[in-house]
């Protein structure tokens, strides 16, 4: 048998992963978390009487402190199963991406280990998010003028 | 390349298995299990080394004999260097031959174990395989913490390690023949769907099995390929029917048996150099022992994935080694 015939026998038994139900519950949960997000804005303006800008930046603090709190005690990938990319997508997950690899790492030495894999993943979120923010600039320098 | 054997036994099996396994359909049958992932040890590494360490010393314990009674010792595992049999070789301190199939492991120590018995090197072998999911899962995938998600065809590395005795001293189970399997590369590069990576190799050693002995598929009363999943395992019956016209009705497949499917997070079921064993040791085993299956064609199947060579876009290839073990009838 060669590849061609071959490739046509697997995708005779291949799986369909069922997309849209993913994505409804990604989106859902991506929502939750934006309105958490929102919900701690709101409580650091009003009862905290934090100026708007700052709160953001402590809305940020705290939902990515939640992700790593989740991910040491173990309960995020657990999350992650049911909810996937709705929680792998916001700052969340970017957290939960650096803390899971420090913990793998853990055993194998402060600089060897957690030093060097910290960024195993999280690395190429950093890298590819520059290299797109500096074609988005480009962008909006031509068509919007800056 | 097929060899028949005239005084191989297989004396006895050992088997340790992890809690995910416990909860198995096979979970009664293991000789050890373990409540955690770590084993009171303090890596994944290195648990993996104590399961094979406790593995071996079941299996001594089982036929009272002590190390120094043992010739060779043959293992492998999956991790870079083989490193859990390296480190495990050190406390159970037998010459060791350290071998790399990835998943066929288990029939491939059978094979150099049978052989080097058979030709009267040797009086007695131990072969063994270890794998752990989370110390795989760091190696070929991501961090365990990660939780990455996974695709309902992708399988689930077993926890666990198991051992087998061979001897030229003559005891209930034969090692009857065995065929050694050929690198085989259909051009599948998805790494998430092994099931497919492994089937042509296992249907292609099944073939030159059966050929280069003039048998009937039927001779069998089953064959166990490794860790193929649900969907490589019709995956391989319909290969083995469109390529060589054979029926595979007689055939099971160890990663469809030792978990519970539809109950467990495994998605298309189990993998790795212990599952095999696992399923031989702790269940096929008995039965053979029982006599309700008398002859069985255990078949390894090994995906090489390698992430380097998966990254530089080159397609996986696999290997599968049979081993032939039936009830012999020279003893009863």
């Amino acid at each position: 048998m060669d590849r061609v015939k071959y490739k046509e026998l697997i995708n005779k038994y291949n799986v369909k992963e069922n997309r849209l139900y993913n994505a409804l519950l990604a989106l859902l949960a991506g929502g939750t978390l934006g309105v958490l997000g929102q919900l701690l804005i709101d409580i650091y303006t009003l009862v905290l009487n934090i100026p708007t800008q700052d709160a953001q930046v402590f809305m940020s603090i705290t939902l990515v402190f939640l992700g790593c709190l989740l991910t040491a005690i173990g309960v995020f990938d657990k999350l992650v199963a049911l909810f996937k990319c709705g929680l792998i997508i916001p700052s969340t997950g970017f957290a939960h991406s650096m803390m899971s690899s420090t913990m793998e790492y853990k055993r194998e030495g402060l600089v060897t280990g957690m030093g060097a894999n910290m960024f195993k993943l999280a690395g190429t979120v950093i890298m590819m998010g520059v290299v797109s923010a500096y074609f988005f600039g480009i962008l909006r320098w031509i068509f919007l003028g800056g | 390349m097929t060899f028949k054997y005239n005084d191989v036994y297989l004396e006895e099996v050992s088997s340790v298995a992890g809690p995910l396994e416990e909860q198995g359909p096979l979970g009664k049958n293991y000789d050890i299990t373990y409540k955690d992932y770590y084993v009171g040890m303090n890596t994944w590494e290195q648990a993996e080394s104590k399961m094979l360490v406790d593995s071996v010393d079941a299996l001594l314990y089982k036929v009272n004999k002590l190390k120094q009674d043992i010739d060779v010792h043959i293992s492998g595992d999956l991790l870079n260097q083989i490193v859990s049999t390296n480190y495990a070789s050190l406390s159970i301190n037998i010459p060791l031959i350290g071998i790399y199939g990835a998943c066929s492991t288990s029939c491939l120590g059978l094979i150099i174990g049978s052989n080097m018995v058979d030709k009267g090197q040797v009086k007695n072998a131990i072969v063994s395989t270890s794998s752990h999911n989370n110390s795989a899962e760091k190696q070929f995938r991501y961090p365990v913490e990660y939780g990455n998600i996974r695709r309902k065809m992708s399988t689930y590395t077993v926890t666990g390690a198991a051992s087998f005795l061979l001897s030229n001293k003559k005891s209930y189970i034969k090692v009857e023949s065995s065929t050694l399997g050929k690198v085989c590369d259909l051009g599948v590069k998805d790494a998430n769907n092994m099931g497919a990576v492994m089937a042509p190799s296992a249907a292609k050693t099944i073939y030159e099995h059966l050929k280069s002995l003039k048998r009937e598929v039927n001779y069998y009363d089953l064959i166990l390929t490794g860790d193929l999943g649900i969907y490589g395992k019709k995956i391989l019956r319909e290969y083995m029917k469109v390529e060589y016209n054979i029926d595979l009705n007689n055939h099971d497949d160890a990663a469809c048996m030792i978990y519970d499917i539809d109950k467990q997070p495994v998605f298309a079921g189990g993998s790795g150099p212990s599952c095999l064993p696992l399923v031989f040791n702790s269940y096929i085993y008995k039965q053979m022992l029982k006599g309700k299956i008398r002859r069985v064609l255990i078949v390894a199947t090994g995906a090489l994935l390698s992430t380097t060579m998966v990254n530089q876009k080159l397609s996986i290839p696999s290997i599968s080694h049979a081993v032939s073990l039936e009830v012999s009838d020279d003893l009863f």
